[in-house]
């Protein structure tokens, strides 16, 4: 039996398509009580109840949701591009699940261990921007086109960035392997994770990831009060729904990415107590709460802010990050806290 | 001008997002403002203005004389009547038609009345599922008479000091 799974063709890819499900499925099902969560909180900090009727706390609400959506009447625009239409929802949901192909949860626990995981990530979460130009251009209505031209243009800049940003933790770990990169940041525990090195680049990467996966206050694509619903408003029923899928899921992609980048990823903050799965679904949960959070206490940016906030403050800040931490990691400042890959990875 | 170093150094470390996130977590834990509806309902104040009912006296006579000046104040010109004297010599309305979907709740039926015959009660769950069972007639506004007597007297009473 080992032998079919690790030798024979059928074997392997049987196997790699285990190991998919055993990703996408836990995933999918998270995302439905991350849906539920998401909303409880919303409402808790404006004093409402959120759903509370179907199942015990309202918890299966999000399948309730999912019955809802399915069951639902697909409306296609008499002037629209059908195949393009429904293409750009599968597009970005495909291409949000891609993504998680190389994030790792555990020591060696990621689907493919290739060396440029963070090129991959950076790669797939710039295409998936396609999927929402696509949905605007594709419903050939006008709010839905004006959603996309304000989306394309907002996750090309702070993809920038976010890029930038990269690099700063690239150059202090020597790898582009997020397995390396979390290794490289064992030793002390909390201390020795690289929020503090790069805690300015760590609030960046936050914010930046609110715009790039268009959640509020960055959700101008969608600004419901100027443009109805952005590239959404011809979507109904199942397109709809993979459309909203995939934001959860590229969202729930950022929360790992910063996990993986600045949090220490699976490795316990208390030296002492063993590492695991736990602590990264730990840290990935507590930023899925500033997410939820954020949505509930912070105002929509104006369009001419966020660029402004986009080109004039994070570009150049993390520009220079990036000559700072090459010079930092060069000459081993800070006893080589910015060089790890001498001591670890 | 010297640089102002604590506003930069707010501004870098998220500060006002911090006060807010506070904020909103001192909001999160209080209690919740929602009410249940189906189960719980909110307080009506005695004045609050629903669905309408024909009142009847004590002894069981209708109170509407059909002297028609809910008809004739009714701003939508919701309401309808039709009047004869009956077998007693009395007049009394044959035909007294509310369209509720016409109506607009102002209450002025209920003002002109010198009989405090037509009163809107307390009720505000009356949807129904065709448009045809909005039209009330007289015997739908008399049974409403009968099955909000008892609210409709005491809301009446609270008011009365104030009319």
């Amino acid at each position: 039996m080992y032998e079919f799974f690790t030798t024979t063709n059928l074997g392997i890819t049987l196997l790699i398509l285990g190991q998919v499900l055993l990703i996408v499925v836990p995933l999918l099902v998270a995302l439905a009580f991350i849906l539920w969560a998401d909303r409880k909180v919303w409402a808790a900090v404006q004093q409402r109840k959120g759903p509370n009727v179907v199942g015990a706390f309202g918890l299966l609400q999000s399948f309730a949701d999912f019955l809802k959506y399915v069951v639902k009447e697909i409306v296609v625009p008499a002037g629209a591009d059908k195949f393009v239409f429904f293409l750009a929802p599968m597009l970005s949901l495909v291409l949000a699940m891609v993504a998680f192909s190389v994030v790792p949860f555990n020591e060696g626990w990621v689907l493919a261990d290739i060396n440029v995981a963070i090129l991959f990530i950076f790669a797939v979460s710039s295409l998936e921007v396609y999927g929402v130009i696509m949905g605007g251009w594709a419903s050939n209505s006008k709010y839905p086109f004006l959603g996309s031209l304000r989306s394309a243009a907002q996750m090309i800049s702070y993809e920038v960035s976010i890029g930038l940003i990269i690099i700063g933790v690239i150059l202090s770990t020597g790898s582009m392997n997020l397995t390396d990169i979390v290794n490289a940041q064992k030793g002390a525990g909390l201390l020795s994770w690289y929020w503090i090195p790069h805690f300015p680049m760590m609030i960046l990467f936050l914010i930046s990831a609110h715009a790039e996966t268009n959640r509020p206050p960055f959700d101008l694509p969608e600004a419901e009060s100027e443009l109805v619903a952005g590239y959404q408003v011809e979507y109904s029923s199942t397109p709809f729904l993979l459309f909203m899928i995939g934001e959860y899921v590229a969202i729930t992609l950022m929360t790992a990415m910063i996990t993986l980048l600045f949090f220490g990823g699976w490795l316990s903050p208390i030296p002492g107590l063993p590492d695991g799965i736990g602590w990264m679904f730990l840290k990935m949960g507590f930023f899925w709460f500033i997410f939820m959070m954020t949505k509930a206490i912070v105002p929509r940016y104006r369009y001419d802010q966020l660029m402004r906030i986009g080109w004039k403050v994070f570009l150049p800040l993390s520009l220079a990050w990036v000559v700072l931490v090459a010079f930092f990691a060069q000459y081993g400042a800070f006893w080589g806290t910015y060089a790890r890959w001498t001591v670890g990875g | 001008m010297a640089f102002d170093y604590v506003r930069a150094a707010k501004y870098f470390v998220l500060w006002d997002f911090l006060v807010g996130f506070k904020l909103g977590m001192k909001y999160f834990f209080k209690p919740k403002a929602t009410i249940n509806y189906p189960y719980e309902k909110g307080p009506l104040s005695p004045r609050f203005r629903g669905e309408h009912a024909l009142r009847r006296y004590p002894n069981g006579e209708e109170r509407c004389i059909a002297c028609k000046l809910c008809e004739a104040i009714c701003p939508a010109q919701a309401i309808v009547i039709d009047a004869e004297p009956r077998d007693d010599g009395s007049r009394r309305t044959t035909r007294y038609d509310i369209d509720m979907t016409k109506c607009i709740y102002c209450g002025y039926c209920q003002e002109a009345c010198p009989v405090d015959a037509i009163v809107e009660g307390p009720n505000f769950e009356f949807a129904t599922e065709t448009r045809e069972e909005l039209f009330y007639d007289k015997q739908k506004l008399l049974d409403n008479g009968e099955r909000w007597e008892a609210e409709i007297a005491r809301n009446l009473e609270l008011d009365a000091p104030y009319r």
